[in-house]
């Protein structure tokens, strides 16, 4: 008696029956002669050959297809409309053993998903692409998609696709094959058993791609929806194969598998005991002195600093260096910036506490120090400064308007001192051994740590050293406390 | 432990990746591109892996993909970033996977500014995606918190397997305090419902679509007993100085430090004021609320938004007294002088209505 | 048919009840042998049947057939050949 061995059967990596599924277990839910059984099937044997069952990760689309996860055994992550693209990156990424394919409908890949399909397939993302291109918007009932074909008849486009209204439809293996990026790309069709071999090969290798660390790889999918174009399976498979080609012309669009370079691999974590010193964070990577450095008591327990000026004085910076002399001293510390293009063109200004008690708000409309490093500053916050408060003012004289006789205020040409050190950017710096000097808070050594943790050039250092004294100097100098 | 001059952005990125976080998928958008910036600088060189996506929609579905994956993983952004990312953002709370997301909150709506407003707060809290889910947000008002809470989102979304929001404003994200961060680093560890792409989780599925309606009004019912459960067991708040208020502030953020300096200033003139802070605004301290009923006369709410977390306050309190309201927007921040004359003004007001315990003062 | 002395070089076998009568694989086999049955399977549609003979092992209704478990093809083991008992099947099948 003659026996026979199985040459075609199905998947092992097709569940046997579909349990995920809660009715008619052993069949698929799609429609007689829906080309996405086939492609499944095409999946599936693909898997099976290349043994890749465990590794696979199928993310299933938005569309008729959605429930791709009821049918292959394999890791199954099912996501929104059109992004399949950006969830097969992340788990690539996170677990780069894995086989990812992104199972994808033209509504999916080239109308919603457009963004994410190019910069997928522009970063040379290493998974694979199996797009099913039915012309069409299958699940949602036969809406008009991005593929359709012209004058092609859609719910939507129910007098036919008209170039004027809806456009061209859009090549997705052209457009991606611009890329540098990816590195396969081909377009087949399941119009006749011939095309379906073919399309077999192709996902194939499209896989086989990724498999080899390659990188990106699409295959684009002539699809047959025998419901939504109303024929029957034998019809619309005749239709894939004479009219959609002519539109979709099948082919190789690009191959780079020969000059493609592995995607190196992931570099190795560190040991988790280094990460604290990684962050900067680990103990005596920051250097803090622990004990509080009390102030004396002819210092202000609560300093409530505005520091303002025009971007690029140093407005910021100088209140960081207060900020990070106050903690290095034991104080209760906040900075608080205005920030953004503010920051960059116009007015820049920064609030800075400095406090032996917790910090309640970090914002400081009542400062009793202000130190202006220009006059809008000076005429903005003036008004704002408390009784005995103290106001530093970078200029030569104060405007009539401008006095008020219950501050103590030191006026000086701060960057003009700077000028004369051969740097104007350090006018802040003068004005801060103005303030050091006038008040007596924050001992010289903290500030000098502050500017060593801030200012990481050696030239800066030595301006910056400069600039203090010369601003101590001034502080000194004449009658400079203006009452 | 020594402590560190940070800006709020950046200690979100160093919480992060203390607490375990291993991946960052974001867009930049001011005043949350610190939290980008330092996740490029130090993801990939703790092991991690960060991504500059195309725009919020792909950086939110990132999110998706490394949660699905098993990857501690978060993104950052404000407000016109949130909302792309809120359809993400439903999909991750349909399909249970965990994830952070810091919201540093800007002007809006539309373009608005970069300066620091509290308008996302319907957005975040109340769930700005579609459909029967909640985000668990934390409302960092120290850069102390802004690590220590993303530390806490961390443990939360795996716990209750849902996204969870840092809500902070553009201040608490862009000013620096000293921080202090824990001594070691937490270790990404598996779960066990991730797909890996291994033999032991092939036959794991991460999904959303529920067909029947009677198996998603069952997945709708276990996540609303998820929330219950977050309800009894997450939320966190700050009550400062209320034992004695008659007047009792709300606001969180950087809203929350002024109102502490306004307590201050208010009970330097005798006025019995007090300050709840909430930590978290979902879900929303209301057993909280109601037991400050007893004691104060009146609510006061103050925020960054035309009146959002006051609904929240309104809905706790359930017309048992009244509740106030004074707002700034537009990046503008409610100073503690002009706050406190409001207090004054609502003092004047209420505090002779001071009612007796268990009474409504509005019926 | 049973008097055919040559045994044929393939053999097909259809699962009915996973078959949707879309009829591709009627329309594809080269030697059709295969056709749509008059009777309805369980779910209404006409399964596709095999006449009996002359199937040749080509597999290609196996790949036009959108359903991943209703066509099953077999090819004839040459006599020389041991091919593992569990892929035997015996031709009455
Ligand atoms: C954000 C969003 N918009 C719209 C939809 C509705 N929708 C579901 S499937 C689909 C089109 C699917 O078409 P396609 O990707 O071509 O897949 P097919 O069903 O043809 O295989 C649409 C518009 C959705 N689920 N989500
Ligand atoms: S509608 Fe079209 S694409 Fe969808 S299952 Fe039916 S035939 Fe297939
Ligand atoms: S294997 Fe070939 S010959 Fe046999 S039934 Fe199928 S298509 Fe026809
Ligand atoms: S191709 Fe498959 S589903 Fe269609 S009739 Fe043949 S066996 Fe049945
Ligand atoms: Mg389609």
């Amino acid at each position: 008696m003659a026996s026979y061995t199985v040459a075609h059967g199905k998947a092992k990596c097709f569940y046997d029956h579909y349990e995920r599924k809660a009715d008619l277990q052993h069949q698929t839910h799609y429609c007689p002669g829906c080309g996405h059984g086939i492609v499944h099937k095409l999946i599936a044997g693909t898997i099976d050959a290349l043994g890749i069952q465990d590794r696979t990760v199928l993310i299933s689309p938005v569309g008729c297809s959605v429930f791709a996860y009821y049918y292959l055994d394999v890791g199954n992550i099912q996501v929104a409309h059109g992004r399949a693209p950006a969830v097969a990156t992340a788990v690539k990424r996170s677990r780069p053993e894995s086989i990812v394919i992104s199972y994808q409908g033209d509504g999916d890949l080239a109308a919603i998903g457009t963004a994410e399909i190019v910069h997928a397939a522009n970063r040379g993302e290493n998974f694979t692409v199996i797009f099913i291109n039915n012309a069409i918007y299958g699940m949602t009932g036969g809406q008009m998609a991005p593929t359709t074909l012209l004058g092609q008849k859609s719910t939507t486009t129910p007098f036919g696709r008209n170039v004027w209204n809806e456009g061209y439809p859009l090549k997705v293996c052209e457009l991606l094959a611009s890329l540098t990026g990816p590195v396969y790309i081909e377009r087949v069709a399941l119009g006749d058993n011939k095309q379906i071999m073919r399309a077999q090969r192709a996902v194939r290798r499209a896989i086989e791609i990724q498999t080899q660390g390659l990188g990106f790889s699409l295959v684009e999918i002539l699809s047959p929806c025998p419901t939504i174009w109303k024929m029957n399976p034998v019809e619309a498979q005749h239709w894939v194969k004479e009219e959609m080609t002519k539109t979709f012309p099948l082919g190789v669009f690009r191959d780079r598998t020969k000059e493609a370079e592995r995607r190196p691999a992931p570099a190795h974590a560190p040991p988790l005991a280094e990460i604290p010193r990684i962050l900067g964070i680990a103990n005596g990577a920051s250097r803090r002195a622990a004990a509080a450095a009390p102030l004396n008591d002819a210092e202000p327990r609560d300093l409530r600093i505005k520091v303002a000026g025009f971007g690029g004085q140093g407005v910021l910076l100088l209140g960081q260096v207060l900020a990070e002399a106050g903690l290095d001293a034991g104080l209760e510390v906040s900075w608080l910036p205005s920030y953004g293009p503010e920051m960059r063109s116009g007015t820049s200004n920064c609030h800075v506490r400095l406090s032996a008690r917790p910090i309640d708000s970090p914002l400081v409309s009542r400062p009793n120090v202000l130190l202006a490093l220009n006059e809008p500053s000076l005429r903005k916050f003036l008004p704002t400064v408390e009784p005995g408060g103290w106001v530093f003012y970078n200029g030569t004289a104060l405007a009539e308007d401008c006095h008020r006789e219950d501050v103590q205020i030191l006026v000086r040409p701060f960057t003009k001192m700077a000028d004369e050190l051969g740097e104007t950017r350090a006018g802040n710096i003068v004005m801060l051994g103005a303030l050091l000097e006038s008040t007596g808070v924050l001992s010289e050594q903290h500030v000098n740590g502050a500017l060593r943790r801030l200012v990481k050039s050696e030239r800066w250092l030595e301006i910056n050293r400069l600039a203090l004294a010369a601003g101590r100097e001034a502080a000194r100098k004449g009658n400079g406390h203006e009452k | 432990m020594a402590k560190q001059l940070i800006k709020g952005n950046e200690a979100i990125v160093k919480g992060a990746i203390l607490a375990g976080c291993r991946a960052f998928y974001g867009y930049p958008i001011t005043p949350a591109s610190e939290i980008a910036e330092a996740a490029a600088f130090y993801f990939p060189q703790a092991g991690g892996v960060f991504l500059q996506a195309e725009s919020e929609v792909a950086a939110i579905n990132m999110v998706y993909g490394a949660a699905a994956a098993g990857v501690r993983v978060m993104t950052g952004s404000s407000g016109p970033g949130i909302s792309l990312m809120q359809e993400g953002i439903s999909y991750l709370a349909g399909a249970e996977l965990p994830c952070v997301v810091a919201d540093i909150m800007r002007g809006g709506p539309g373009l608005g500014n970069i300066a620091p407003e509290q308008g996302d707060y319907h957005q975040v809290v109340k769930g700005g995606g579609h459909g029967n889910y909640r985000t668990l947000v934390l409302a960092p008002s120290s850069v102390q918190e802004m690590a220590d809470l993303t530390h806490l989102a961390f443990e939360l979304a795996e716990e209750y397997r849902n996204p969870v929001v840092v809500l902070a404003d553009g201040y608490i994200g862009q000013m620096m305090e000293p921080v202090e961060f824990p001594a070691e680093a937490a270790a990404p560890h598996r779960l066990s419902w991730a797909v890996e792409g291994t033999a032991e989780t092939r036959h794991n599925l991460i999904t959303s679509i529920l067909l029947e309606p009677d198996l998603l009004e069952a997945h709708v019912r276990a996540l609303e007993a998820k929330y219950r459960r977050a309800e009894r067991e997450a939320v966190r708040f700050e009550s400062w100085r209320t034992e004695d208020a008659e007047i009792v502030l709300v606001g969180y953020g950087i809203v929350a430090r002024v109102l502490k300096a306004v307590v201050e200033q208010a009970r330097a003139r005798g006025l019995a004021v007090g300050l709840l802070r909430p930590i978290t605004l979902y879900p929303f301290p209301v057993a909280e609320v109601r037991r400050l009923c007893r004691r104060a006369a009146a609510f006061l709410v103050v925020e960054m938004s035309t009146g959002q977390l006051v609904e929240d306050v309104r809905l706790a309190v359930e017309g048992r007294r009244p509740v106030e309201f004074y707002s700034r927007t537009g990046g503008n921040v409610p100073s503690a002088e002009e706050t406190l004359d409001f207090v004054q003004e609502t003092a004047d007001r209420h505090s002779q209505m001071a009612v007796p315990e268990g009474q409504l003062a509005y019926g | 048919m049973s008097g055919n002395p040559k045994p044929d070089r393939g053999l097909v076998k259809l699962d009915s009840d996973e078959c949707k009568g879309c009829g591709l694989c009627v329309e594809a086999c080269p030697p059709k042998v295969l056709h749509l049955a008059d009777h309805l399977n369980p779910y209404g549609y006409h399964p596709a049947a095999y006449t009996g003979a002359g199937c040749t092992g080509c597999g290609i209704c196996f790949y036009v057939c959108p359903e991943p478990g209703a066509i099953t093809v077999f090819r004839l083991v040459e006599q020389k050949a041991e091919p593992k008992s569990e892929e035997l099947m015996p031709a009455a099948a």
